[in-house]
């Protein structure tokens, strides 16, 4: 371990660390540009040069020079400063002075250094550069004059998003940062590189001359948009969300985040349900209605109703506040009948085992080998296959896909479609296959099928006898995964927002409708099945949530909740990790926290809920379920059979997404989602001209 | 001055042919196997002690920088890489080997490949000098066809394969990095050192780059002992024989071989015809190819053509491509000429080389007109001061010298025009 003296302090560092990051170690500030600690070090923006004693005459750059023993670093000497204010300057020189109308201005790197270690004026008489902005697509708008061509975006689109399709061209003066022939930026993670650009030069589209950074409320709280819970900050003007942006969190989302996250928020104010309606018997017509109005009705519709005749079902974007407060109210009605798999999964709930992603996120990066099966994780959770891309880089482990093949920016071997074809690979490969760690990440949609839970169970067994479940001297290892899309669906497993003792699952509950049997049917923001064809039309459906989209269109009655980034909630991410969102903005008009509103509802219903506030809830829930109080931990499940033995077709396994962009209610109402999808995944074919 | 029995490129003037069988005749490929038995410690050795300095414009010894080859391979292949690249203006002394002498630098590649391990040599050969690629070529192929080429090449058993890799016109790929990029199919641009080459290098192998006229004397070196070519030249640190290429102002603008520290006016007198116009009508020469800086006739009068004595008077050997300038010259306007060719040739990474060169140009732009004010000349100074040294590769340093050399030297001059311009203008 090299030892070294930086600004008189002594450090010992790990062999290969840079000098940059050893000063960081000991607080010490070099300004830079091109060097980002998730990014390879191209070392071009000459901004971190520092002196060492005894080298060259010259300052190094210290992003780029590895510690050595006894070196001896200044990071403020007169050479060093005489260096940086030489680099800043020549950075400055072709770099517009349009910060008044710039996006960056406020929280650009190139300003604050500017400030921090340039000179006070400028020597520089003659023509600035000029060059031509690119089209990159709807998300990032370019402003190709503030380019400081440090190349981290052309890094970024490489080695992490694993499109490969920036890069510099030409040379000298004339070298600029482009798509290589006018290709958009065609991948999840576009977003991030509007946060590695370290200037101007690449913006948000949406956010364009919407907002400054000062003027904007922070507030930190957790993404629903997938199953990962990536931590996000929101800012927030009034109460109208004006962007979203990644927060560092190294076990989950590092500091990315996917673009359905990141750019869907302008659907947070269209097609909101503001207020209360309920269905015109005579006309068949939703029409507006108060609070006490819409209860009235429920109350109306539900009496004399038995338990067994009404059910429940969960979204995918509710909190668990509300999940709980709906099975409390159940369990009241009498009711057996609920479930939050409303993509018509059958695995098994009774093990949390089975339906974790047990290895976590981070555990990742241990994985010798990885199977994926039946999930495309680029669209069902693009940063967990941007953390497999970066294992891949680092390691290049053997990666296999079971079920559908996709673009996933790294090389695989293509197994097979059907769950035989992984049997077969098991049985070839078992006791003789080289890996110690291997990783299978199974997608929630193999489950979505008759035969869910007999899948469920031999893939148990398959994992057993691959040895994806051990103990060995390195320790114990889990890589049986199950990788969720929903961000409610793991809460809403470990509360038990499940069939209870003789109810029925989703699909039984449709069918219930449709026979008659079920007469009422609530749905807390059930969006993701299509409601209006599938359910009976005599059932008188309760639909509560934040957007009129599937389940309000058929509803009978219209409880207007709150969207998530306007409430109090807590969620638990695919590997099981608690963690709480927070209130950054309030819902419009009449909607309300949506726990609140099941609290009311059960006041109509003469059946009070025994909490009055949030921290009440709160505290029954963690008395309930103890896991939930601890924030950003997971409970890890222990490990024992699950699912059930049955016959399983040889059906292959499918992707159960067909469009990355538009997911969930939220991205449906937004305008750049929809913009995003025709742009990226629009049809592509000839277009013709009349003659 | 050098002996015709001292000199070691017999056939640069392409009297006779550049066949192998001419090659022959000339003493090339003589017991070259014997050569390799020596072993590689003995060849290094003998590198070492016969002085011989890369004759790619560092001068850095070439028996160290075989040396830092590993000894003993990890798994990953070596390679020797031949840079010739050359393309630095005022320079053409490859060009005469690869089209004259090809031999000696084919057999050069062997014996340097044996003596750090290597079995594969690349050859990257600048894109203009088509003909003199096919010349190499076709010398590659006649030496597999003899065998002295390929499995057990020339008998030493040792095999040895040669590619030559055109390169596409870039100045940048004459740094060794950036040439590695090159081979490797990537954008020319310099790589940032530590790693050196000799650890990883090309595909990330150990790798070492030497200029064709440093491989092309190793077999005579080899040949005729270190001992000779150490005393050819004028003292221990600079020994041996240099080609020279003198061109601008001279009577007869030639390549030619000479030992290393002959005086310049010895040179330029003897073998050029002298300036043009006399000795008294020289204004100043660049000594060592467009990016050393330049030196007036006061100091020309005196000096040594070796690194280190005109290391002392503030410029370099750099390829011994000399450019004379008699009195005729626009000198500001020379360099300014020379920024523009570095603005051009800046591969675009290092923020201050791309960046900079573009200013210094246009500011060397108003310098020839006299557009500019006397501060001015001060603030040039300083903007080439911020661009050598902090960038990846030399080629900062390589912008940055010329302007520097006028400013120094030829400051009056350029506050005389900004004096007449003003003048003209009131």
């Amino acid at each position: 371990m090299p030892k070294l003296t930086i600004n008189g302090m002594e450090i010992e560092v790990e062999r290969g660390t840079s000098i940059l990051q050893a000063a960081e170690q000991l607080g010490v500030e070099i300004p830079r540009f091109c060097y980002h600690d998730k990014l390879s070090v191209p070392a071009n923006c000459r901004m971190c040069l520092v002196e060492v004693e005894g080298g060259p005459p010259k300052p190094v750059a210290s992003c780029a020079m590895a510690c050595g023993d006894n070196m001896v670093v200044k990071t403020d000497s007169p050479m060093v400063q005489k260096a940086r204010k030489g680099v800043m300057e020549m950075l400055l020189i072709n770099h517009p002075l349009d910060c008044p109308i710039c996006d960056q201005g406020g929280e650009c790197d190139l300003q604050d250094q500017a400030v921090g270690y340039g000179f006070d004026r400028s020597r520089f008489y003659e023509n600035k550069r000029a060059v031509t902005d690119k089209e990159l697509g709807p998300l990032i708008k370019t402003s190709m004059n503030r380019c400081i061509n440090c190349t981290r975006c052309v890094r970024f689109a490489e080695e992490i998003a694993g499109t490969p399709v920036l890069g510099q061209l030409n040379r000298g003066e004339d070298a600029e940062i482009s798509t290589f022939i006018d290709e958009l930026v065609k991948t999840e993670l576009s977003g991030n590189l509007i946060d590695v650009c370290p200037v101007g030069a690449l913006t948000s589209k949406p956010y364009a001359f919407k907002a400054r950074p000062w003027e904007l409320r922070k507030t930190e709280t957790i993404d629903v948009h997938d199953a990962i819970g990536a931590n996000i900050r929101i800012d927030v003007r009034g109460r109208e969300v004006m962007r979203i942006l990644p927060r560092l969190h190294e076990d989950v989302n590092e500091e990315w985040l996917g673009d359905r996250s990141r750019f869907s928020y302008d659907g947070l104010n269209n097609a909101r349900l503001d207020r209360p309606y309920i269905r015109d018997a005579e006309s068949g017509k939703l029409k507006e209605a108060s609070w006490d109005e819409a209860f009235a009705f429920i109350a109306q519709g539900l009496k004399g109703l038995k338990g067994e005749e009404i059910a429940g079902l969960v979204g995918d974007l509710a909190d668990l506040e509300s999940v709980i407060a709906l099975k409390d109210l159940f369990k009241r009605l009498g009711s057996p009948h609920m479930d939050c798999r409303t993509d018509g999964a059958r695995f098994d709930t009774s093990n949390r085992a089975g339906y974790l992603f047990n290895s976590t996120i981070a555990g990742i990066e241990q994985a010798d080998s990885i199977l994926l099966i039946g999930t495309n994780p680029r669209w069902e959770a693009a940063l967990i296959n941007a953390r497999i891309r970066k294992v891949i880089n680092e390691r290049r482990i053997p990666v296999g896909v079971v079920g559908e093949a996709a673009d996933l920016t790294y090389k695989y071997h293509h197994v097979g479609d059907t769950l035989a074809e992984l049997e077969k690979m098991v049985a070839e490969h078992k006791g003789k296959a080289k890996t110690e760690r291997p990783l299978w990440i199974i997608g929630s949609g193999v489950f979505a099928r008759e035969d869910g839970a007999a899948v469920h169970r031999r893939l148990y067994e398959l994992a057993e006898e691959m040895g994806v479940v051990r103990t060995d001297e390195n320790g114990s290892w889990n890589g049986f995964n199950v990788l969720h899309r929903a961000a409610s669906r793991v809460g809403a497993l470990d509360a038990g927002f499940v069939p209870q003792d003789g109810g029925r699952d989703f699909s039984e509950i449709i069918q219930g409708t449709k026979d008659g049997s079920v007469k009422a049917l609530y749905l807390l923001g059930a969006d993701e099945f299509d409601v209006r064809g599938q359910v009976g039309w005599k059932t008188f459906v309760i639909y509560q949530g934040h957007h009129g989209d599937a389940g309000a269109a058929r509803a009978d009655v219209i409880l207007p909740g709150a969207a998530y980034t306007e409430k109090n909630g807590i969620y638990i991410n695919t590997e099981g990790r608690v963690q709480y969102a927070r209130k950054g903005s309030s819902p419009p008009g009449e909607a309300r926290e949506d726990w609140k509103i099941l609290r009311a509802l059960s006041d109509a219903l003469s059946d009070q809920l025994p909490y009055d506030t949030h921290a009440q809830l709160r505290a029954r829930i963690f008395e309930q379920f103890p896991h939930m109080a601890q924030e950003d931990t997971i409970l890890p499940a222990d490990w024992s059979a699950f699912g059930a033995a049955g016959k399983i077709s040889g059906e292959g396994f499918k992707n159960p997404l067909s469009d990355y962009y538009l997911t969930n209610a939220i991205c449906r109402a937004s305008a750049t989602m929809q913009s995003c999808s025709t742009a990226f995944l629009g049809d592509r074919s000839l277009a013709e001209a009349a003659e | 001055m050098l002996l015709d029995k001292d000199r070691i490129f017999t056939n640069l003037y392409g009297w006779e042919e550049s066949t192998l069988k001419a090659a022959k005749k000339r003493g090339d490929w003589d017991k070259t196997a014997d050569i390799l038995k020596k072993g590689r410690d003995a060849i290094i050795d003998e590198m070492k002690a016969s002085g011989l300095r890369g004759r790619g414009g560092a001068g850095f010894p070439t028996g160290m920088k075989w040396s830092f080859m590993p000894k003993q391979s990890d798994g990953r292949p070596h390679y020797l890489v031949v840079n010739a690249d050359e393309s630095e203006p005022g320079t053409c002394k490859d060009r005469d080997i690869l089209r004259n002498e090809p031999h000696k630098l084919i057999e050069g590649c062997l014996i340097a490949g044996f003596a750090m391990g290597a079995h594969t040599a690349y050859i990257y050969v600048r894109g203009e000098f088509y003909n003199e690629g096919s010349t190499l070529w076709q010398a590659i192929n006649e030496a597999y066809d003899s065998g002295l080429l390929g499995k057990n090449a020339a008998g030493s058993g040792w095999d040895f394969d040669i590619v030559v890799h055109r390169g596409a016109g870039a100045y940048i790929c004459g740094e060794e990095t950036a040439l590695i990029e090159s081979i490797e199919g990537k954008k020319g641009q310099p790589r940032n050192k530590p790693p050196f080459p000799a650890m990883a290098g090309l595909y990330s192998c150990p790798t070492t780059v030497n200029n064709v006229e440093t491989i092309a004397v190793v077999p005579t070196i080899l040949r005729r002992g270190a001992s000779w070519f150490a005393h050819l030249g004028r003292n221990e640190k600079n020994a041996g024989t240099k080609l020279f290429c003198i061109s601008g102002h001279v009577n007869q603008p030639c390549n030619v071989e000479e030992i290393m520290g002959i005086p310049l006016k010895e040179l330029i007198e003897k073998h050029c015809g002298g300036v043009r116009g006399g000795w008294d009508n020289l204004l100043a020469i660049i000594p060592g190819g467009s990016s050393t800086p330049m030196i007036p006739k006061t100091v020309c009068e005196n000096i040594h053509m070796d690194f280190d004595s005109l290391r002392e008077v503030g410029t370099g050997l750099g390829t011994a491509g000399v450019i004379v300038m008699d009195k005729s010259t626009d000198v500001i306007q020379a360099i300014c000429r020379l920024s523009q060719f570095y603005m051009h040739e800046s591969c675009g990474q290092c923020t201050p080389c791309r960046e900079g060169t573009g200013w210094v140009w246009r500011v060397m732009k108003r310098m020839v007109q006299g557009n500019a004010s006397v501060e001015e000349i001060d603030m040039l100074f300083e903007v080439t001061k911020e661009i050598e040294g902090h960038t990846i590769c030399a080629l900062g340093d390589a912008a940055a010298w010329p302007v520097q050399g006028l400013i120094k030297h030829f400051r009056p001059e350029m506050e005389r025009r900004i004096m007449e311009y003003r003048k003209a203008a009131a």
